[in-house]
């Protein structure tokens, strides 16, 4: 038995030591291929923006995607795993806008400087640019950009509500169609959705230089009071605490509900899957909190980063920037709906008939706020979701007390998430 | 005199030898299990995150402090036993009478079998998947079977219920499996002389059957507790720990896959085997087991 275990375990051991040897020899090739590692984008606008820059470097690169998981927890997990180990097949990343400071500090990914910085920084817009910022460094190209918008029925609603208690008001004379969808399950989109009404109560969780923790006592009590009240009231969705966007989407689809809290991608989305209610569609800014300023929501979208790993890396760069280049923002709009960071082509005839709403999210942007930008940015979005699902058992002044306690925690990476 | 001591010089030459003969694969078990377990348990007494690679520092027993001190680590365990006790005592209950039938089966004995054995084959995964399938309020069979419209894995209750279940199918077979070894070691004759005594059925079951038993249903017990204790696929594929559902392994795997803690990740692995030895002990002090009848009863 001993022998036979041996000498099948020497086998394997001997198996991998080949095929460690197999993967050495193949590294000879005569145009390097740069792999470029981001979420499956379904319209192949990414496939289109990898082909075109690879015919247009005249064999000096070749770009090869590699998919990743839709959920962006999954990608993540992939991407780090890979990181932390030193991978040196990763060139370039399509990072999350919440994944800067994370990758930055580990010293995962490469800065941009000079001119390949400037050439990346041309035209953007504010928002998407201070995402790739890290302590005054440029951590990648702002590619697409997101935020949510308030989507309602206009042949429900004749103006769309400005104020959450409005809205909420407004959907209870609705009955039961008055339906608001949003995100309430345990993850991320809990985490945007009380970031954003956290800003637009004029808070924030960390203060200015993204060290410690701000929470001012008002603003977070009243944000909290209304996820309480919202979630509370009848015209929040029964499934509530396990929506997340697509959820809520199809919910909304079906017609039964009037007002959505959604990204952008809703509305392609509508026009394929619910053409019957697509006319009656409107949108409008993210509902604020009080009359005279207007709501505040988190930014989404991905930028492009390069790999600290990887055997090309000036290559790497021009082809990072190739893919985030005015032109595949253009394909990247008009096909996958997915917005610009090039501030110029909201005004462009082709993208606004593909984003109709170019000018509200326009403005969305400009007042957008950045998720607390820290390398622990992972375990204080882990202990903000988990402190506040389920929404309804919110009680906001213990709830202050647990949630400052929770991100403490996280922010000296102790405690277990 | 002479006899003994060439008799102990013997023994003490065979002994030699039997350790010789093991060494290798003793010194690759050192390689592979022991190693990475001494480097965990070095790991756990620093501070060390990937994310910062720079930052590590020694602090003793803070990581072991934080997570017992942490409601996370505690409900997880709770969800754990949760689970373990449930769906270890409902398999043992259930494995019985599939160990029974496989045992007395005489036509088609080895379809039997096969057929019994068969969830045990696939995949957790895949049979977590295939779970999750059936019991989806859109795509599953289960609200039309049952003639309700429950979104099952959005609540606690009904998301534990689904977990077992799984579990349950998954690994009956295996507990079946080990009473049926138990089964074949019960003398056919003290069955018969029973049945002489005028002992019916039940009572030849419960009086000679399961005392005889006793050490294949506990070393079956001991193995799917243990097993059981460290589910992590099944409530990863179903839930992914969400309605309270997460378990100790989870906790385990978001602190070093996820966070990339290593240090206070590494604490955590550290108190799950602490746990598991401790289930092993209290089985084999508490249930009187032994594992190795057969030669404890030679030296005696």
């Amino acid at each position: 038995m001993v022998g036979i275990r041996l000498v099948s375990t020497l086998c394997i051991i001997s198996l991998i030591m080949l095929a460690g040897c197999n993967d050495q020899k193949k590294e000879k090739e005569v145009t390097p291929t740069l792999s470029w590692y981001v979420f499956n984008e379904p319209s192949g606008a990414f496939a289109i923006a990898a082909r075109n820059c690879s015919e247009n470097s005249q064999n000096t690169y070749q770009i090869k995607l590699v998919p990743l998981p839709a959920d962006p927890d999954r990608q993540r997990e992939q991407l780090v795993r890979r990181l932390a180990a030193g991978d040196q097949s990763i060139d370039i990343i399509g990072m999350d806008v919440i994944w800067t400071a994370e990758f930055a500090q580990a010293g995962w990914i490469l800065p941009w400087r000079s001119e390949t910085m400037e050439e990346a920084k041309a035209n953007r817009l504010a928002a998407p640019l201070q995402s790739v910022m890290y302590q005054d460094e440029m951590w990648g190209v702002p590619y697409t950009t997101n935020a949510q918008l308030l989507w309602y029925r206009t042949d429900r609603i004749r103006e769309a509500p400005t104020t959450w208690q409005k809205m909420i008001r407004l959907a209870e004379t609705l009955g039961k169609s008055g339906t608001i969808q949003a995100q309430g399950e345990r993850y991320e989109g809990l985490t945007v959705f009380f970031i954003s009404l956290l800003a637009t109560a004029g808070g924030s969780v960390l203060d200015t230089r993204n060290e410690k923790i701000a929470l001012a006592q008002e603003p977070t009590i009243h944000a909290l009071s209304t996820m309480a009240h919202f979630a509370n009231s009848p015209v929040a969705d029964r499934t509530l605490s396990t929506a997340r966007e697509d959820q809520a989407r199809l919910a909304f689809e079906t017609g039964n509900s009037s007002f959505m809290i959604n990204y952008t991608f809703v509305w392609s989305s509508i026009q394929q899957n619910a053409p019957e209610i697509a006319p009656h569609i409107g949108w409008a800014r993210w509902p604020s909190l009080s009359k005279d300023k207007p709501g505040r929501t988190a930014i989404g979208g991905i930028n492009l980063a390069v790999s600290a790993h990887s055997r090309h890396a000036r290559l790497a760069f021009e082809a990072a920037a190739c893919i985030a280049s005015e032109r595949h923002q253009r394909i990247a709009a008009t096909l996958g709906g997915l917005p610009p960071t090039i501030a110029a082509l909201y005004d462009d005839a082709e993208i606004r008939e593909a984003l109709p709403f170019a000018d509200v999210l326009r403005a969305t942007l400009r007042d957008a706020v950045q998720r607390p930008q820290t390398p622990l940015y992972n375990d204080v979005s882990l202990a903000i979701s988990r402190t506040l699902h389920p929404m309804r058992d919110i009680e906001p002044d213990k709830d202050y007390i647990r949630l400052r306690d929770a991100i403490s925690r996280a922010l000296s990476s102790k405690g277990l998430l | 005199m002479l006899r003994g001591n060439e008799r102990r010089k013997q023994r003490r030459d065979e002994q030699y030898q039997a350790w010789l003969l093991c060494a290798p694969a003793v010194l690759v078990l050192i390689l592979v299990t022991a190693y990475p377990i001494l480097y965990a348990i070095w790991l756990s007494f620093f501070r060390y995150d990937l994310r910062f690679p720079d930052q590590r520092i020694f602090v003793g027993l803070d990581n072991y402090l934080s997570i017992l001190t942490s409601e996370v680590w505690w409900q997880a365990m709770s969800n754990t036993l949760i689970l373990t006790i449930s769906s270890v005592a409902l398999e043992l209950i259930l494995a019985f009478p599939l160990a029974l039938i496989m045992y007395h089966t005489i036509f088609w004995r080895h379809a039997v079998r096969a057929a019994t054995l068969l969830p045990y084959v696939i995949t957790t995964v895949v049979a977590a998947f295939a779970w999750k399938f059936a019991f989806d309020p859109t795509t599953g069979f289960i609200n039309a079977l049952l003639g309700m419209e429950q979104a099952w894995l959005t609540q606690r209750w009904s998301s534990f219920l689904v977990i077992i279940l799984t579990e349950i199918w998954k690994t009956t077979p295996f507990m079946a499996l080990m009473l049926l070894a138990g089964l074949t070691l019960v003398p056919n004759e003290l069955i018969q002389a029973a049945r002489v005594d005028g002992a019916n059925a039940w009572q030849r079951f419960i009086k000679i059957t399961v005392p005889m038993m006793k050490p294949a249903i506990l070393v079956a017990v001991l193995f799917r507790t243990l097993d059981a204790f460290r589910i992590f696929d099944t409530v990863f594929v179903l839930t992914s720990g969400a309605q309270d559902t997460e378990t100790v392994s989870m906790i385990g795997y978001n602190t070093l896959i996820v966070s990339l803690n290593l240090g206070l990740g590494s604490a955590v692995s550290v108190l799950i085997f602490i746990s598991i030895v401790v289930i092993s002990v209290l089985f084999v002090k508490g249930f009187n087991i032994t594992l190795s009848k057969r030669e404890s009863g030679d030296q005696k």
